[in-house]
């Protein structure tokens, strides 16, 4: 079984490039370049240099000693956290922009949901003096203010999606017509493993950093380059693709994937695409999604906007499909709980999304000796407010 | 039978073409928007099978089929309105569409209801020629179906003959760089590209679409084109004047 996509852009039976024909040149151009471009040394060492020195990687591998101790197994947690911009999201914006500069692109627009990704594009788009605009959800800009600042001082325009539901579903699709509507100046920055191919890839391979410095990282400390499982929650995914890549065709290490259950899998207001979902095309690939059995694409919930997206990567379709990864869900309320847990045991506030991730010691009983690693994919600054307003602090 | 889309390509004129959104302004004007098209001279019609995520649309559009959804259309619904159209409508009737809701219909069973209703092509924008190609041309031609794909003013000289090549109707010629609707003149770039592709001399005839809203735009588009096709201006004209005054809006493009 192979987890690589394969030449036309499938995992499995989810991927490929379903973009109506506006689009099919800038996602050729893409689809044709962007391994070349990838692989050039110059590329490589202008990505590694600018995530070394702008970024802050590597980012350190932390063994959570009382986290440990309190659920009788080894947890490292890989503290992507620590990156600038407080997420994993920026090693995806980092390397697409360097891929736009060469393309000749000197307009970036981006979709964003609780805004992380909007404020990383914002970020490199400010470093390399390029335009930038970011489309978010109504909704999601009035509930991630912050963020919502943070990209207008930046220099980002912001764009409200007033369609749909106005999330980022619709976020996306406003993207998608932006760059339809200006096929030769701009590139689009998916900030998750999704969309059409190459997209997905792309992202993964950029995001794929985390997995291979958990491997040198975990040699240095355990001995061994493989942990016995890698933990990471998923919306889209990109975090999860970022720390499983390394570990794909490595039969012992197990793969945990969990996803936002919002009140309960089964309660109508949840974002659990694996258990939800049935396949079918949202954005330009064939994935799992949440439907209506006539094809519309229905709203997911979760208390965390990151994870509040109705289909996953199609990466993550394939892993589940296949059974190469364990999928678990986490209702608000658990990871709500987890994340104070974290804040308390370590001095480390989550994000809610990555709550998720952490909230995996309720569903999953590990071995004393197991070594996990999960990916502290964001910090908890942006949702310190529904944290209050959970917590009544 | 010759398939009634070919059937009108062939007749010496240019034709007109109207899209709609199935189930909008109301749940059942369906019927009656296609009755009203014909009698007022439409050559052929675009039935919009609303989709939640329509990507290619401008506002109008989308907003149509927001509407069209919330009023509860769904695919089945819309195969239950158009059961006796032919007892009552002749012109070439297309469903356009996404291809999700295709999906989850099963494709073989929505290709074999489109035959069964006398349904005779599909434009589904998110469906990749290559992938028609390979994965449903047999389906589709089993039923009889022609299946329409779009070009752009970006899309090379060597993609459009492979379209040529795969497709047995029209092709969609999408005037601008653009979603549906947003366009309201066309400028000397449209006509260079107009030009370019007549000199191509493809089989398939073209037929225009996106930024077509008045006898002017159609006038121009159809100077090199067999045809062009009308929308979200249509949509816009239902939204104000509601079902009744389709004749009078007709009358204004030609």
């Amino acid at each position: 079984m192979s987890y690589q996509v394969n030449e036309k852009g499938y995992y499995g039976d989810f991927g490929g490039a379903y973009i109506p024909e506006m689009l099919y040149p800038n996602v050729e151009e893409l689809r044709t370049t962007y391994l070349k471009i990838m692989n050039e040394p110059s590329f490589k060492e202008e990505f590694n240099q600018l995530l070394r020195d702008y970024v802050g990687r590597p980012s350190p591998l932390y063994f959570a000693k009382r986290l440990s101790e309190k659920h009788n197994t080894k947890v490292y947690l890989k503290r992507e956290d620590l990156n600038h911009t407080g997420a994993h999201k920026v090693n995806n914006t980092i390397g697409q922009i360097l891929v736009a500069k060469r393309l000749g692109k000197n307009r970036i627009i981006a979709e964003t949901g609780a805004g992380q990704h909007g404020v990383a594009t914002a970020t490199v788009c400010a470093l390399m003096g390029i335009q930038c605009v970011v489309y978010m959800g109504e909704i999601d800009i009035k509930r991630q203010a912050p963020n919502v600042a943070r990209m207008k001082m930046l220099g980002a325009e912001v764009r409200p999606a007033k369609s749909g539901s106005k999330t980022l579903k619709d976020a996306t699709n406003e993207a998608i017509r932006d760059w339809i509507n200006n096929p030769v100046d701009t590139h689009y920055i998916i900030g998750s493993a999704i969309g059409p191919h190459p997209y997905p890839d792309m992202v993964t391979r950029f995001q794929s950093i985390i997995s291979e410095e958990i491997k040198w990282q975990l040699k240095e400390k355990e001995g061994r380059e493989n942990p016995d499982y890698v933990v990471a929650c998923i919306g889209g995914g990109s975090n999860a693709a970022g720390t499983y890549y390394h570990f794909l065709d490595e039969p012992d290490v197990g793969i945990i994937a969990v996803e936002a259950a919002g009140k309960g899998v089964h309660s109508g207001e949840s974002a659990a695409t694996s258990q939800l979902g049935k396949e079918g095309i949202i954005h330009g690939c064939k994935t799992l999604l949440m439907q209506t059995p006539d094809g519309q694409i229905t709203e997911p919930y979760s208390i965390s906007a990151g994870l509040d997206y109705p289909g996953v990567g199609p990466l993550h379709s394939h892993l589940y499909k296949s059974g190469r990864g364990e999928f678990f869900s986490v209702t608000d309320d658990d990871a709500m709980t987890a994340g104070l847990e974290l804040s308390q045991l370590e001095g480390i506030i989550p994000a809610i999304e990555t709550s998720h991730a952490l909230a995996i010691f309720n569903d999953k009983k590990f071995k004393p000796d197991d070594v996990i690693v999960i990916s502290l994919s964001g910090r908890g600054d942006k949702d310190l407010n529904t944290y209050i307003d959970y917590f009544k602090l | 039978m010759k398939n009634r889309i070919n059937q009108k390509l062939a007749e010496d004129k240019k034709l007109l073409s109207i899209y709609f959104t199935a189930g909008y302004p109301s749940l059942h004007d369906t019927k009656k928007v296609i009755q009203d098209l014909e009698k007022s001279g439409v050559d052929m019609i675009e039935i919009g099978l609303p989709f939640s995520d329509p990507l290619a649309d401008g506002p109008t559009i989308q907003e149509s089929s927001t509407a069209a959804l919330k009023n509860g259309m769904t695919t089945k619904l819309l195969f239950e309105q158009l059961k006796d159209i032919r007892q009552s409508v002749e012109i070439p009737l297309i469903i356009m569409g996404y291809f999700n809701p295709m999906m989850q219909y099963g494709v073989e069973a929505f290709c074999a209801k489109c035959k069964e209703i006398g349904i005779d092509g599909l434009i589904i924008p998110d469906l990749p020629v290559a992938e028609y190609h390979e994965h449903y041309q047999e389906t589709f031609e089993k039923y009889g179906l022609i299946n329409v794909f779009l070009i752009t003013p970006q899309t090379s000289d060597e993609r459009i003959r492979f379209i040529d090549d795969v497709s047995n109707g029209f092709i969609y010629m999408v005037s601008s760089a653009s979603t549906t609707g947003t366009k309201n003149t066309f400028g000397d770039e449209q006509q260079q590209y107009f030009d370019r592709i007549e000199a191509l001399e493809l089989k398939n005839p073209q037929i225009v679409g996106f930024g077509i809203s008045n006898n002017e735009t159609f006038t121009q588009a159809t100077k090199t084109a067999k045809g062009a096709i009308i929308g979200s201006a249509f949509i816009k004209h239902l939204t104000h004047n509601g079902i009744d005054t389709i004749g009078a809006f007709v009358r204004g493009i030609r």
